[in-house]
C-alpha cells in the first residue's frame, strides 16, 4: 500500500552522532573527522532541546570495539529518556541482543543485512519490528531519471536498468543493488523502519536527496528517515513536505551550535508540519 | 521519603533496563528481577516490554513470571503494563492467534487499522478521559508511541490518542494501569508518570 494512502505521521526530528571508541565524530562524506565531544552528554542535551530521538552510529565497530560500544549504550539508558538507536557493525541476533539488553531501543544493521538479509526477519522475530531498523546507504550510479519521473518504470525494480544503488561499508562499497527494491524487500522481511541515506549528499549540506527519499516511502508503509545533506533548516521542512519522510536526521547542524534541535522544530511547525513543540 | 521497592519483572526479552532506570530516577528502588521473593516483597510492580506477544508470552511462561504478575495484579498493588506489557494483560491477541495472554484485563488485541502506518511510531497526544492520578497533569501531554497492536476501547481506557481515530493509549482498572506508550521514552511527561506511579508505591507501602 502507498503512504499516499494513510494518516501522515508527526514528524520527528533526530539527531545522528557518529561515534568512534566512545567518542563522538562527524565526517564530511565520512573521511575528515573532527572530535564534537562526549556522545551521552550531546544525547541528554539533545533530549532537552526536545529531540524526538538519537541515532548512534559506530562507524568503526569491530568486535574488539563491542565492549566501548555496550558502555556506551548502558550510560546513555541512564541519562536519556527518549529512544535511541545504534547501528554499526551488527552482524548477528547476539550482538543486537547484547546492545537491547543494554538499554538501546532499536538497532539499525546495514552492511550485515545486505549480505544476509535474514538478519532483518531474525531481529525482528526475537525482539519485534520496532527494535529492527534497516539503514539503507544509496548513491545515484545508475540511469538518469528523465524528467523526474519517479513512476515504478522509472525506478526500474525488475533488475533491469535503475538510478540507486546501494552501497555498503560507510558508502565505500557498490552491491549492484536496486535500492528501491532492496527497501521493499527489507521492509517484507520486517524491518520496523527505513534510515535511508544519500551518500551522495553525506557532508555536502546540500539537502537530501528528495527523489531517492520519496521513491523509497511510496513503495514501503514503515516509516523512512531521510538522511545526508542537511545544511539548512529548510532542508528538513523539504525532506518531510517534498520527500514525504517522517523523520529527519541531521549531524553538523545541530553538533555545532549553528541551530538548536528547538530551532529545527519551531520552523518545521511554521511551515505546517505536525510535530511535538519542543517545549512539550 | 521512602524508596519503594518495585519490581521490573524481567522476562529477558529486549530493552527493559530503560524502565528500571527511570523508575530509578523518579524516586524508585527499582529492580529488573525474576526473583519471586523481591516480587513478594514489592511496593508496586511493572511489566515493561517490547517485542511480539507470542515471543514475551512464552517467556513470561519459562520464567514463571506469569504467574507472579496475575498474583501482584490480583492482591491489589499498584501494577503497571507498558507497551507490550499493557497488550499481555488481555485474554489474547491477533499478533498472536491462540495463544493466550495473562487475561487480567478482559478481550483481546488487534491490528490498529489499515488506513494508518503500521508500527505507530511516532509522538502523540494523550487525550485523557477522565481522572487518573496515573495521569494526573499529562492531558494533552506529548508521549512515545511504538506499536502494531492495540487495545479494545472500553471503559477502562483512561487516555487515548488520534491515529486515524481514538487508540486506547493509557488504561485505569483499580490498582492495574497501563501505557501504550513508552513513559521511560518520553521525555518529561513520560517521566511525571512514572514518578506518579512511584507515589501510588510509596502510599500502597504505607499502608
Amino acid at each position: 500500500m502507498s503512504s499516499s494512502d494513510t494518516v501522515p505521521s508527526n514528524a520527528r526530528v533526530i539527531p545522528c552522532l557518529d561515534v568512534d571508541a566512545g567518542r563522538v565524530v562527524k565526517g564530511v562524506n565520512f573521511v575528515d573527522l573532527a572530535d564534537a565531544g562526549d556522545p551521552v552528554e550531546l544525547a541528554a542535551r539533545y533530549d532537552q532541546q526536545g529531540a524526538d530521538e538519537v541515532v548512534f552510529l559506530d562507524i568503526t565497530a569491530s568486535s574488539d570495539r563491542r565492549e566501548t560500544t555496550v558502555e556506551l549504550v548502558h550510560r546513555t539508558a541512564e541519562e536519556v529518556f527518549i529512544p535511541f538507536t545504534i547501528g554499526g557493525g551488527i552482524r548477528t541476533v547476539d550482538d543486537a541482543r547484547l546492545l537491547l539488553r543494554a538499554g538501546a531501543d532499536k538497532v539499525s544493521v546495514n552492511t550485515a543485512a545486505v549480505n544476509r538479509p535474514a538478519l532483518v526477519a531474525e531481529i525482528a522475530d526475537e525482539f519485534g519490528s520496532q527494535c529492527a531498523v534497516a539503514s539503507i546507504d544509496v548513491r545515484r550510479t545508475g540511469a538518469p531519471i528523465l524528467d523526474g519521473d519517479l513512476s515504478i518504470d522509472a525506478r526500474r525494480t525488475d533488475g533491469g536498468a535503475f538510478p540507486f544503488e546501494v552501497f555498503t561499508h560507510g558508502g565505500r562499497t557498490p552491491t549492484g543493488i536496486n535500492a528501491i527494491a532492496y527497501a521493499i524487500r527489507v521492509a517484507e522481511l520486517g524491518a520496523g523502519e527505513i534510515l535511508l541515506t544519500s551518500m551522495d549528499r553525506d557532508g555536502t549540506r546540500d539537502g537530501f536527496d528528495l527523489e531517492l527519499t520519496r521513491a523509497v516511502v511510496e513503495v514501503v508503509n514503515v516509516p523512512v528517515i531521510a538522511s545526508g545533506g542537511v545544511g539548512t533548516l529548510d532542508h528538513l521542512v523539504e525532506g518531510v513536505l517534498e520527500g514525504r519522510a517522517d523523520a529527519v536526521l541531521a549531524a553538523s547542524i545541530f553538533h555545532f551550535g549553528e541551530h538548536t534541535v528547538a530551532e529545527a522544530k519551531s520552523h518545521m511547525a511554521a511551515a505546517g508540519i505536525p510535530i511535538r513543540p519542543a517545549d512539550a | 521519603m521512602t524508596r519503594p521497592l518495585i519490581a521490573v519483572l524481567d522476562y529477558g526479552i529486549g530493552n527493559l533496563r530503560s524502565a528500571q532506570k527511570s523508575l530509578e530516577r523518579m524516586g524508585a528502588d527499582a529492580r529488573l528481577t525474576a526473583d519471586p521473593g523481591v516480587i513478594a516483597d514489592a511496593d508496586g510492580v511493572v511489566l515493561p516490554g517490547v517485542g511480539a506477544f507470542g515471543p514475551c508470552m512464552a517467556a513470561l511462561e519459562e520464567t514463571g513470571l506469569d504467574k507472579q504478575a496475575r498474583a501482584a495484579a490480583a492482591d491489589g498493588r499498584p501494577f503497571l503494563g507498558i507497551c507490550i506489557g499493557l497488550q499481555l494483560l488481555y485474554e489474547g491477541s491477533e499478533e498472536a492467534p491462540g495463544i493466550a495472554g495473562l487475561g487480567i484485563l478482559p478481550g483481546t488485541v488487534h491490528l490498529l487499522p489499515g488506513n494508518v502506518k503500521r508500527p505507530q511510531m511516532q509522538w502523540n497526544r494523550l487525550e485523557v478521559r477522565g481522572p487518573s492520578p496515573l495521569l494526573e497533569s499529562l492531558d494533552g501531554a506529548w508521549v512515545y508511541f511504538v506499536h502494531s497492536f492495540v487495545a479494545p476501547m472500553a471503559d477502562n481506557v483512561a487516555a487515548t490518542c488520534d491515529y486515524g481515530g481514538p487508540v486506547a493509549a493509557a488504561i485505569a482498572d483499580d490498582n492495574v494501569w497501563a501505557t501504550q506508550f513508552h513513559p521511560e521514552k518520553s521525555a518529561r511527561p513520560g517521566l511525571r508518570l512514572l514518578e506518579n506511579f512511584v507515589n501510588q508505591a510509596r502510599t500502597a507501602a504505607v499502608r
